[in-house]
């Protein structure tokens, strides 16, 4: 029986690692989408420790829908990508300036 | 225990991948690294009996997602060194956001407790059990709605993901559907009276 509080300390430091990566890898595009796919996987990881916890099947059904909707927006993500490098030919945020933001 | 001594293992080897995934230096490296990430986690989603989102993960997004990442990241011609410009100095600010995130984590967990001590601990399940079976049970009846959203969803992200990438290049060969469909018999074949010759 594996303890509540290690599964959440585990989704926690993966979470933590993501937010690090988002820091550290701040101009690539593509870095930074994988970053958001591996918050995802550790908020995944609450769900289906509380769902084993509690018995309530409830937590994976909210995981399925988490997993629907990364597999969405990465698939748009990409394509926004990929149109972005056509254009600029760079993934570079600080080339993204269009807007003066 | 075993089961406990297998997620230990299985969750060192998805801090390392995860690591890999935010320092490696390789955006394709990068992108095996996450699968290495994914498929640990499948692994502990196993252990905490999620049998069915465990080969969800598998087939969906080692199978389906991280391949249309490796296509996207092998068809760009990334400068990496570029990118990692000022690598070296933010990695200490990441390293202490991190550490700041897992105490404040730690915290919640440890010395807030979540009133986790009264709640209903996990049942060995019964003989026969499918959890696939179970979450079917619930996801066609009470989450028939959602369900029917997140099908919606997938299809929007179809459609956006095809219309912003489709192009039309000058010279291609596309055929007018329209066109050929509304073709008459007149404008394709001429009848040609004429006399037939004699034997020879």
């Amino acid at each position: 029986m594996i303890p509540l509080h290690h599964v959440l300390l585990l989704s926690g430091i993966l979470f933590a690692l993501s937010v690090a990566g988002i820091f550290i890898n701040r101009k690539n595009v593509l870095l930074l989408l994988m970053c958001i796919e591996l918050m995802l996987l550790a908020v995944n990881f609450n769900f289906i420790a509380f769902a084993h916890h509690l018995g309530d099947l409830a937590g994976q059904v909210f995981v399925f829908f988490i997993l629907t909707v990364a597999a969405a927006e990465s698939a748009i993500g990409l394509a926004i990508l990929v149109v972005l490098f056509r254009q600029r030919k760079s993934i570079n945020v600080e080339d993204l300036d269009a807007m003066r933001g | 225990m075993i089961v406990n001594l297998l997620f230990y293992v299985f969750g060192a080897i998805l801090v390392i991948s995860a690591l890999g995934v935010i320092t490696a230096r390789n955006p394709v490296h990068c992108a095996l690294f996450l699968v290495s990430a994914f498929l640990n986690s499948a692994v502990i989603w196993l252990l905490l009996e999620a049998e069915f989102l465990a080969i969800t993960l598998v087939v969906v997004y080692v199978g389906a997602v991280m391949v249309l990442w490796l296509f996207v990241v092998m068809m760009m011609d990334i400068d990496v060194e570029k990118l990692r410009q000022g690598f070296t100095r933010y990695a200490p600010v990441g390293a202490v956001i991190a550490l700041v995130v897992v105490a404040q984590i730690a915290t919640v967990v440890y010395v807030r407790k979540l009133g986790l001590e009264d709640a209903v601990i996990a049942q060995p399940k019964p003989e026969g059990y499918s959890n696939t079976a179970e979450l079917g049970q619930l996801l066609y009846t009470q989450y028939l709605w959602p369900f029917e959203i997140a099908a919606v969803i997938l299809l929007v992200a179809i459609v956006a993901a095809i219309t912003l990438t489709m192009r039309r290049r000058p010279g291609q060969k596309i055929q007018d559907v329209a066109k050929q469909v509304a073709v008459r018999a007149e404008d394709r074949i001429r009848v040609v009276k004429m006399d037939a010759e004699g034997r020879q």
